[in-house]
């Protein structure tokens, strides 16, 4: 039975799923339902300063998938709107009450010395593991000069993690926003100033629909709205390749991180451990499903790892970052073309349509006598593109099979048809 | 009967529609998306080839998963006027369900595409009739028949700018839809309801109660219309052939089926109590014992005289018949009906059948069934009027047509189970209908391609 135990930033916990710092780990109550559910640890949701953050009525919002599944979620929710006091006393029993597993605190103070000297200061007496600033918020607070605001600011991010290095002994964790151009300066940036972990992606800027008879986006306030954060499965693309920028970054390649966007289940959590991540963090999923889906979490990371002969997550994490390169270092002598199965095409003609209005003109149609459609592959004009399969609803039946061109590899910096290659 | 009483329910009788309640109820709105996701929205869809009538399927379910019920009744109703029953009457398990490529896949589950198409119908609301009217042609025709092929043949004629008098023989209109399909497919006066709608693009007229031969003739529509479309359906009902065939209690099936689709009360109806015989192996035979079972009759026996395969009822209909328990019994045709002294059907002898060298021969074994009546749902006939003295001419039993749905006379042009076209589905007789529409105007307005 594979080992699910981590050590992420100097901190212990069970198994690498942690619940984000959002409304599911805002109290006591919930925090304790996480762990009993068997939760490796937890983000307690965000505590600024004194007096409390004021939440508005109706908060969230979806885009939904064809089949009314939740693929997106939008919040504007802000953060705590309990005073502290409260909520360090409540951090304080629940981490007595629950040693074995992780208590990280999220914080958010505005960016000055003091406040966030006062603020680790408190959270270190409660005996939490460890600190996770949000710099990320992209709702509200940034209104106020928090959250995403300092997120976008290199100088500030550093400051403040240097800061927090400074007042406290707890581990560092910076969760990083993706409303950015370019993720890889917030997290040299959190690395300069000594964290000791970086967090993403946090929400993403976004409307998720607009209610035509109002007029108004989602979620609606007395006729009005305003742009929330965005996560579900939706951004977890995003995410990945934020997570793969920094694991790829030289200057950043040994900060660890915690992955965070759309992690529904174990095998999109074995995706981000296997882009570099340590941990992953969970949040939207349990908010649709309740936190009882860790269990299949759990057993499927498990399992995947005992078929694949992992023993721990470490043997597996960042496994897929070597292949993970730039354009210009693909193997342009590399060929592959679609092949359908043809005991398995069920005669839709997806693929043919979508092939000839959008793409190579790669698939032949002809009719048949019962009435159906037999589709085959024109393998001259196939550039194997990927397009029928991925539109294909049959689990493969079009697969894309690499020919042997004979030639060795050759990218594109080498590339003779490329009038500035490096000379050779 | 005090107020109390009616606190628990013991009314014995419950009524016909309660008795005759949807066999295939509607999709709810949730379903309906639901079972529109699962649409491939196929490239030169398999599901169209194989609907009579031409419908775009892929195109009015994606409608439905949008959202836009119009857009999918629109669609629907372009090619297929008639699309509210015939999504309750199709049998969609032979037509575009079958060639719904979803059968292939592993859970071997087609796209309910007949509830999704009276999802559509059901649900669109129209301020105006969903097709307009192109302007006038002058040209008036007379069309022969308010059943399916009748109504869609005025419909599309109207739809073009002509103007149409309809000629029905019953007192309402809707043909089989109205006398002839089982009650639980039609419920709550759908036919009507159907008509009402088709009537609602303008330009249509329906004389009721004016029947060929009798208040109307064919030489008088000639003269006084630019052309005739005759959709007179299937009249007569095939015989045995046997002695006592005339005793009391031996009764055509679509007879019986008629009055129960016009009968508003159980007690205006003439149930067998214990035992009934179906003879026949088509559609309508099921639906008869079908009906009588759920009319309380104890006993419903079905003969056919070939084998399950063999029968004309689809394998859909024939698991709705086991589903109502009726009795199924094969190979073996009746010999002789046996009468009681007042005259009154008391069994049927059977003669045991089996196949032999291709041929249909008898075994030499006999068996009787004991029934209070019999029910005969052997095959419907095409018959003309006797004191008509110029009609079409016929051909296997069925009015002639050729290409563009012409008679052997000019200017009269015949659609639906009348003509030889087809399996005398409603779906055929609507595009029939259709069809013969366009073809009468082509020929009205000289664009006839030749």
């Amino acid at each position: 039975m594979a080992d699910l135990t981590t050590v992420f930033a100097g901190i212990k916990s069970p198994n690498p799923f942690w619940l984000a710092s959002a409304p599911p780990t805002d109290k006591a109550y919930n925090v304790e339902r996480a762990y009993e559910a068997g939760w490796g640890g937890v983000v307690w949701k965000t505590l600024g300063e004194d007096p409390a953050a004021v939440n508005v009525s109706s908060r969230y919002s979806a885009h939904y998938d064809g089949n009314g599944n939740v693929s997106g979620f939008n919040n504007i929710e802000l953060i705590t709107d309990r005073s502290l006091e409260v909520n360090l006393r409540e951090i304080e029993a629940v981490k007595k009450s629950w040693p074995e597993q992780a208590l990280i605190v999220s914080l958010m103070v505005p960016c000055e010395e003091h406040a966030w000297k006062t603020i680790v200061r408190e959270v270190e007496k409660t005996g939490a593991d460890g600190l996770e600033l949000n710099f990320g918020c992209p709702h509200g607070m940034p209104e106020r000069g928090m959250g995403a605001a300092v997120g976008q600011v290199p100088e500030y991010v550093e400051q403040v993690a240097r800061w927090c290095k400074m007042y406290s002994t707890l581990p560092v964790i910076v969760k990083l926003t993706p409303n950015i151009t370019d993720i890889r300066f917030a997290a040299r940036a959190a690395n300069a100033g000594g964290a000791d972990a970086v967090s993403l992606i946090n929400t993403i800027n976004s409307i998720t629909s607009i209610d035509l008879d109002q007029m108004a986006a989602r979620p609606i306030v007395d006729g009005k709205s305003t742009h929330g954060g965005y996560c579900g499965p939706a951004v977890k693309p995003i995410a990945l390749n934020m997570v793969a920028e920094i694991a790829r970054d030289p200057e950043t390649a040994s900060l660890p991180i915690s992955g965070i966007g759309g992690i529904s289940n174990w095998r999109d959590a074995a995706e981000f451990i296997s882009l570099g991540c340590g941990n992953v963090q969970v949040c939207t999923a349990a908010m649709i499903h309740g936190f009882r889906i860790v269990k299949e979490m759990k057993d499927g990371l498990s399992h995947w790892m005992d078929s694949k002969g992992y023993n721990t997550i470490a043997d597996f994490q960042g496994a897929a970052v070597p292949n993970t390169t730039d354009w210009k270092y693909l193997n342009i002598n590399y060929k592959v073309v679609a092949e359908i199965d043809q005991e398995k095409c069920i005669g839709c003609g997806r693929c043919f349509i979508s092939c000839e209005d959008t793409s190579h003109q790669a698939i032949a149609i002809t009719a048949q006598n019962n009435g159906t459609n037999k589709l085959e592959i024109i393998e001259e004009e196939c550039v194997g593109c990927n397009l029928c399969e991925i539109t294909c609803p049959v689990d493969d039946c079009i697969t894309m099979v690499k020919r042997d061109v004979e030639k060795p590899y050759l990218n594109w910096t080498q590339d003779p048809r490329n009038p500035h290659r490096e000379a050779s | 009967m005090t107020a109390a009483s009616t606190l628990v329910d013991t009314d014995p009788s419950p009524s016909l529609d309660d008795l005759f309640s949807d066999i295939k109820p509607a999709l709810s709105h949730r379903q309906a998306v639901i079972e529109s996701a699962r649409c491939y929205y196929c490239y030169d869809a398999p599901c169209v080839k194989a609907c009579p009538s031409d419908i775009d399927i892929p195109s009015f379910i994606a409608s439905i998963h949008h959202e836009d019920v119009n857009g999918a009744a629109e669609t629907i109703y372009e090619q297929n006027i008639m699309g509210g029953s015939c999504a309750r009457v199709c049998p969609t398990e032979i037509l575009c369900e079958q060639a719904c490529v979803r059968n292939k896949e592993e859970e071997c589950a087609p796209v309910l595409i007949g509830l999704l198409q009276r999802h559509a119908t059901d649900n669109a609301v129209f301020p105006d009739h969903p097709i307009g009217r192109a302007s006038s042609t002058g040209k008036k025709v007379a069309v022969v028949g308010a059943g399916p092929a009748g109504l869609s043949c005025a419909h599309r004629l109207a739809v073009l700018g002509n103007e149409v008098d309809v000629f029905e023989a019953q007192s309402k209109a809707g043909g089989l839809n109205e006398y002839g399909i089982a009650k639980y497919k039609l419920t709550n006066q759908f036919a009507q309801k159907e008509v009402d709608f088709i009537l609602g693009v303008g330009g249509i007229t329906i004389h009721y109660n004016k029947a060929l031969g009798k208040e109307i003739h064919l030489t008088d529509l000639t003269e006084r219309y630019d052309s005739v479309f005759l959709g007179i359906g299937l009249q007569d009902t095939r015989e045995l052939g046997l002695a006592n065939e005339s005793s009391i209690g031996v009764l055509n099936a679509v007879d019986f089926i008629k009055e129960l689709r016009q009968a508003n009360d159980i007690d205006q109806l003439d149930v067998p109590r214990t035992s009934a015989v179906v003879i026949g192996a088509g559609n309508t035979a099921i639906d008869i014992a079908c009906q009588l079972k759920r009319l309380g009759t104890e006993e419903v026996t079905l003969v056919y005289r070939r084998g399950e395969a063999d029968m004309s009822a689809t394998d859909h209909e024939q698991h709705i018949a086991k589903e109502h328990q009726v009795r199924i019994k094969t190979w073996a045709r009746p010999v002789e009906i046996r009468a009681d002294a007042n005259n009154h059907v008391s069994a049927v002898r059977f003669a045991k059948t089996r196949i032999d060298n291709g041929k249909l021969m008898d075994t030499g074994e006999f068996f009787e069934v004991a029934c209070e009546a019999v029910y005969k749902a052997v095959g419907q006939s095409l018959a003309y009027p006797a004191d008509e003295t110029q009609l079409p001419d016929l051909g296997g039993g069925k009015i002639s047509t050729m290409d563009n749905f012409k008679t052997t006379i000019s200017k009269v042009f015949a659609g639906g189970d009348c003509t030889g076209v087809g399996q005398d589905l409603t779906v055929e007789a609507v595009q029939q209908g259709k069809l013969a529409a366009m073809a009468i105007h082509n020929y009205l307005t000289g664009s006839e391609g030749n």
